[in-house]
């Protein structure tokens, strides 16, 4: 980590700023947005029966008791004994006792995550650092300012030193995570922050921590710790 | 599960005018060009019809190629004459078909 860390962005600019306007329109759009889909399946799972539970059936009506959830992640969970994000969080709660993982990345995992988030959609950003999430936030910081890969570049290089410029194509963001799990057009389906951040690793071509592995969820932590305050636009459309 | 779709018609319509119909079909629209991480052939999976009927007639119809992106999303216009059933239907080139409908009320 360098001596000299770089203050946050300033102002702090959601993702979709960063987006062209035909982007941001299909976005704000809830019938044209293509996570509308994944929306639906997510609300069909919800109050699904398995094996004679359902998540309704514990969380009832998710416009209520999902409000905000999303803002908080990812978060410290004592059950688990671990900083988890919000697909984690789901993932551990929905599959039964001795049953079979849900695969990172499938739509079911995928949908249920974006019907909680849309819950929370409008709502600031507020993890907390304190307490048993304090160690993961400073491992997501340290990775944050690390530069990895052949082409030898942190995060920090892009997303706080070059924000706004573009990187061949493509307007460089600030890196915020408040649109996911979002619509991407070059995935042509949708994926969670894990999937986005190990593009990020591809791309400095560096070798991707594989998907749940703690790297991972310490960056979304610090990240999300980063972005405080901006208000959460899951479900997103990314380029 | 089944092939999902979203249809959207406006909640109602005046008569003699058109409307819109927006419909996205939720569907891979796999090219059959793209090779997989082991270099295995990926093979070609698309929707390739895609029909409208309102009031029993079939008012719009398309065929599509392997150029159409992923959950491809359609616009179109349709005159309102009466009020009755309007559906959209689609199938792959695998026989997978999904169907969508919703009731236009003529004003």
């Amino acid at each position: 980590m360098g001596a000299a860390e770089p203050a946050r962005p300033s102002p702090l600019e959601n993702g979709s700023e960063f987006q062209s306007t035909d982007l941001r329109a299909l976005q704000a759009d809830d019938f044209a947005n293509p996570m509308a889909l994944w929306v639906d399946r997510g609300r069909a799972l919800w109050s699904a029966p398995r094996d004679g539970r359902s998540c309704a059936g514990c969380h009832g009506d998710a416009a209520a008791s999902m409000k905000g959830v999303a803002a908080r992640y990812p978060r410290f969970d004592p059950a688990l004994g671990r900083v988890v994000d919000l697909g984690q969080r789901i993932e551990a709660c929905f599959r039964p006792a001795g049953g079979a993982k849900l695969p990172a990345e499938s739509d079911d995992l995928l949908g249920l995550t974006a019907y909680v988030a849309l819950q929370s959609r409008g709502m600031p950003l507020a993890v907390s650092i304190d307490g048993p999430a304090r160690a993961t936030w400073e491992k997501g910081r340290a990775l944050y300012f690390t530069r990895v890969g052949q082409l030898d570049m942190a995060c920090t290089s892009c997303h706080d030193a070059s924000w706004g410029k573009t990187l061949l194509a493509e307007p460089i963001s600030q890196g915020h995570p408040t649109g996911w799990p979002a619509y991407r057009l070059e995935w042509q389906r949708p994926g969670s922050l894990q999937r986005r951040l190990r593009a990020c690793f591809n791309g400095v071509r560096a070798e991707m921590p594989p998907y749940d592995s703690p790297d991972l969820v310490a960056l979304e932590l610090y990240l999300a710790w980063r972005a405080q305050g901006l208000p959460l636009e899951s479900p997103g459309v990314r380029r | 599960m089944t092939m999902l779709g979203r249809l959207n018609v406006p909640p109602t319509v005046e008569k003699g005018q058109p409307f819109a119909v927006r419909v996205i079909v939720q569907h891979p629209m796999e090219t059959g060009f793209r090779r997989d991480y082991d270099g295995k052939a990926i093979p070609m999976n698309i929707v390739d019809r895609l029909w409208c009927t309102y009031g029993g007639r079939e008012v719009f119809r398309a065929e599509l190629g392997s150029g159409i992106a992923a959950n491809p999303y359609f616009v179109f216009y349709v005159v309102a004459r009466e009020s009755g059933p309007l559906a959209v239907e689609w199938s792959d080139d695998r026989g997978e078909t999904g169907k969508v409908a919703a009731d236009v009320k003529v004003a």
